[in-house]
């Protein structure tokens, strides 16, 4: 009987941890169908506020965090009149209750990124503090996962938006290019794991034709 | 079994999902203002909301029973709120305080212009100071295009709203600096000896400055050394004018670094090329070394140390204006030394602690003569005064500790002691071999506090007091100090200042017969300010009295001694500064505009006049370009200031009177520099080469500061630039370090 109790409990623990991971991918999957479509600031703000608030249910996962910091970053991309600062520093809040959870290359895009908008609000003051913090983000990053293919297109597109004069170029940018879409294409990301970037790379790279 | 159970869970869930709670409302701020894009989290569920730009929510949720309702916006403080969900519709207000903090918060800024910090947007940095033409990378240079601070040329220091040099201190990682500027020489302007590049901080202020800072009536200049360089580096450096070759080394761990360098200047080449107006008997030349090293001590906790020295001497040689065919030489050896160590450290639990010592010493040996033509000393009765022997070694140990203690939010209280030691001695030397001598010592101790109290985000005060004490005049003083500033929107804000500062007389004057106290200056600023992250624009409207200004008595015929202090005076007015990056593409500019109406009863004068170092009118106009494809920055400067009154005051026996007096004609000097940065193609270059070329006065323009008189007031003879068109060539090498980026994005 006893025997049979336990097994009975296990099941059910079993059971519902599978059912809160259901849970979990289904309401993940629905965020991340409105992660290509909303464009908004207010849209994006809301779309992170619902990973964050998985996030802090699930307690164990990282990705929730991870698009919660992706999300705010493509506003702070797209929006040119978003408080850049406050919106970096919320960026590396989720950024860091992440790292909490698994410190991993992908999360090191995001840091510089984030780093990066700071720095372009006003490149001749800016660049002293926040330049070194988004290479430190870069070389962590490249570390933990050589190969990463976003952290590839995130300094590849630096060259490419670089001018000529100033050591970057489409030119140079070219092989880097070439080699971020052939990482690309030997990913194989897991389900909810990021797989951003790659169209981005092979629209640059159909700039050149 | 399992099918069975899959199907119960399956329709529990089915029917909590029809089974949904509708929960709405409003978030809103203490001032009843909707707060948009807060977050609302039930809390441990997926369920929530973000809420609009009207501040209104609205969610469903299948959960049940009592649960937490939790509020996060950024600005504000998060909120929680538990609310009981049995299955009927919510509808839930809930008020979020606003959270004070450093990026939002006004600024209390009322006098004072800061540059260098990098989070807010500056006003100069010292890439600025270095490109900007006519400054020729003198800090002080650079801010003399600021609004408050004079254009004089004929003597060093920043004059300030009416103010002399002597009332501006200069203070480095929190300690005085007692010889700043190169020592005087008549009629020539000095440079301040430290480089703009061992600073990371500046702050200007013209006014109503910190208690933490005393003994300048008018004006503080506040400079931050740099921490940690981030690589190791070599430099060599070819001009007209000097050599000069340092390095830099950095600890593999990142965690210490240590340099040297030294530079040799000499004239000589300078001066065979440009004409100058004096006649150099000894061409001017300066030995100069300096060392540093700075150790990380923990995350948070920094020691650093700055040494320097400086040999120089120049003599020089021109037609006496008191008898014909005679000349008037000077001569002037100079040594000094300066050492200054800091300590900064957060104790932890809201706590910080600034610490500094400064030791220096100074000598001047000047020599002053009659000369016939053969450069041979002569004496002629009524001018045996201007053969003399001066000798004045001076001792200054400074140290100052401050302790910080954060309240809530960002709030601070701040308090801490400074001890200024300075010991001034003179030996004359008259024609006639009797000598003279005096020592005059001052043990200043000062102790201060004062707090940074933000009410909100938008409303800040700082409030404070200083007390000291000289030893010199057996005298104390309380200065209180008191600044508000308002935010008006979300980059404009308005602020005030209040204070009242002292200053001991001025040691040229001393020692005195009399018994003498602190002159006082009170300070009342307005200003108002809108600063963008691409431009800057800030109006101040100030009043300045003074009280107790120093009168002098004349002694030995020659001498000026302080002897009272019924000396008085007042300035006011309007200054304006508007800095634009964006307006013009790749073109960054500046303009400042003062008006100053002041006048003053001090030494000598008669009765309260216009000084002869306030110009009523001073502005500034200075414009950056770099241009990528030349690889080339182009600057220019052009400043401009309204006439100076001139005076001759002569003592007739029992007192001074005016024997001449007028004003100068308008003051006008473009000046242009250019920086080329061949390197600058190739990104991963191991050396940076920049080559500098400045023009100053580019057009020549005739300049007049005002005039020498002769001893019995008959003749007079202008004082005038010691060149019209000054040219600088240049070219600064720096190895091991890539600083290509550096270059470019200050120049963006």
């Amino acid at each position: 009987m006893k025997k049979i109790l336990s097994l009975f409990a296990a099941s059910i623990i079993m059971f519902s941890a599978a059912a809160q991971s259901e849970k979990y991918v289904k309401a993940m999957e629905a965020n991340l169908a409105k992660f290509d479509t909303v464009k908004t600031t207010a849209g994006l703000i809301d779309l992170s506020n619902a990973f964050a608030r998985i996030g802090d249910a699930e307690k164990n996962q990282w990705l929730p965090y991870y698009y919660a910091a992706l999300t705010l970053s493509t506003a702070g991309w797209s929006d040119q009149s978003l408080d850049k600062d406050a919106n970096a520093e919320k960026i590396k809040a989720f950024c860091a209750k992440a790292e909490a959870i698994s410190d991993n290359a992908e999360i090191c895009a995001v840091r510089n990124m984030a780093a990066t908008q700071q720095m372009l609000v006003d490149p001749q003051t800016r660049w002293q503090t926040y330049g070194p913090e988004a290479a430190s983000a870069m070389e962590k990053g490249l570390k933990l996962d050589p190969n990463n293919p976003r952290l590839h297109f995130l300094q590849a597109s630096g060259v490419f938006n670089t001018p000529e004069q100033f050591g970057g170029g489409k030119d140079k940018a070219k092989p880097m290019l070439e080699k971020t879409l052939e990482l690309f294409n030997a990913e194989n990301p897991k389900p909810l794991y990021p797989h951003w970037g790659k169209k981005q790379v092979e629209d640059m790279l159909a700039s050149y034709k | 079994m399992k099918p069975l159970c899959y199907i119960f869970i399956l329709l529990i869930i089915g029917y909590s999902g029809n089974a949904q709670t509708k929960i709405s409302g409003t978030i809103k701020d203490n001032k009843n203002k909707p707060v948009p894009s807060a977050s609302i989290v039930l809390k441990d569920t997926y369920d929530g909301a973000t809420s609009d730009s009207s501040g209104k929510f609205y969610f469903a949720t299948a959960e049940k029973g009592k649960l937490t309702l939790t509020v996060t916006a950024v600005g504000y403080r998060p909120a929680e709120q538990i609310i009981d969900i049995t299955g009927n519709d919510i509808t839930i207000n809930i008020a979020v305080r606003e959270e004070v903090s450093e990026l939002k918060a006004v600024i209390i800024s009322a006098g004072s212009f800061e540059a260098g910090d990098k989070k807010r947007v500056t006003v100069l940095n010292s890439i600025d100071v270095a490109t900007t033409a006519g400054a020729n990378a003198d800090i002080t240079g650079a801010l003399k295009t600021l609004p408050g601070a004079q254009q004089v040329g004929e003597s060093e220091g920043l004059f300030v709203r009416g103010g002399t040099a002597a009332e501006t201190k200069t203070f480095i990682d929190g300690t005085l600096v007692n010889n700043f500027f190169y020592s005087s020489v008549p009629g020539i302007a000095q440079r301040g000896r430290f480089s703009p590049f061992l600073f990371k901080g500046t702050v200007f202020s013209t006014g109503g400055y910190s208690a933490l800072y005393g003994q300048a009536l008018s004006s503080a200049l506040i400079l931050e050394s740099i921490d940690l360089p981030e690589q190791g580096s070599s430099n060599i450096g070819v001009s007209v004018l000097s050599l000069n070759a340092g390095h830099q080394h950095l600890a593999k761990n990142k965690k210490s670094s240590w340099g040297i360098s030294y530079s040799y200047a000499n004239l000589w080449l300078a001066f065979k090329a440009i004409k100058q107006r004096q006649n150099y008997s000894r061409v001017p030349e300066y030995h100069e070394g300096d060392a540093n090293f700075r150790i990380k001590t923990s995350e948070t906790g920094i020691i650093k140390y700055y040494g320097y020295f400086s040999a120089n001497r120049l003599g020089i040689i021109t037609p006496s204006i008191d008898t014909a065919g005679y000349y008037d030489a000077f001569n002037i050896r100079n040594f000094n030394m300066y050492h200054n160590l800091s300590y900064r450290e957060s104790l932890g639990n809201g706590w910080k602690l600034t610490t500094g010592i400064s030791y220096s010493t100074n000598k001047d040996n000047i020599e002053g003569q009659l000369q016939d033509g053969a450069e041979k000393e002569v004496n002629i009765p009524p001018l045996a005064y201007k053969n003399f022997e001066l000798e004045s070694p001076g001792q200054y140990f400074n140290a100052k500790t401050v302790i910080d203690k954060r309240l809530m939010g960002i709030s601070v209280i701040r308090f801490g002691g400074e001890y200024n030691y300075s010991n001034d001695k003179y030996h004359y030397t008259l024609y006639n071999g009797q000598k003279f001598s005096s020592s005059i010592v001052d043990n200043l101790k000062a102790a201060f506090a004062e707090t940074d109290i933000y009410i909100t985000n938008d409303l800040a005060a700082k409030i404070g007091g200083r007390f000291e004490h000289s030893s010199l005049l057996n005298k104390s003083n309380i200065a209180p100090r008191v600044s508000l500033a308002y935010k008006t929107g979300r980059q404009s804000q308005a602020s005030l200042a209040y204070g009242i500062f002292y200053q001991n007389p001025e040691k040229k004057y001393l020692p005195s017969p009399d018994v003498l106290i602190f002159s006082k200056a009170t300070h009342y600023i307005a200003q108002y300010q809108k600063v963008t992250s691409k431009t800057t624009f800030r109006a101040e409207m100030f009043y300045k009295k003074y009280n107790d200004l120093i009168k002098t008595d004349m002694i030995n015929a020659a001498q000026q001694v302080a002897a009272n202090n019924n000396g008085y005076g007042d300035a006011k007015g309007l200054e304006i500064f508007w800095r634009d990056k964006k307006t013009f593409k790749n073109i960054d500019y500046w303009v400042s505009y003062s008006y100053l109406d002041t006048k003053r009863d001090y030494t000598n004068f008669p009765y309260a006049i216009q000084p002869n170092f306030a110009a009523k009118h001073t502005a500034s106009l200075v414009m950056k370009k770099f241009v990528t494809k030349w690889k080339t920055g182009f600057n220019m400067s052009y400043t401009y200031a309204s006439g100076r009154p001139y005076y001759n005051i002569m003592y007739d026996g029992s007192d001074y009177k005016f024997t001449d007096m007028g004003k100068a004609k308008d003051y006008n000097n473009v000046s242009f520099s250019l920086n080329y940065l061949p390197n600058l193609l190739k990104k991963d270059s191991k050396t940076f080469t920049v080559l500098v070329l400045t023009v100053n006065n580019i057009f020549g323009i005739n300049q007049l500061y005002g005039y020498n008189y002769s001893y019995d007031g008959s003749r007079k003879t202008p004082i005038l630039p010691p060149s019209r068109t000054f040219i600088f060539l240049g070219a600064f090498i720096s190895f091991g370090i890539d600083r290509t980026e550096d270059a470019i994005n200050s120049n963006l």
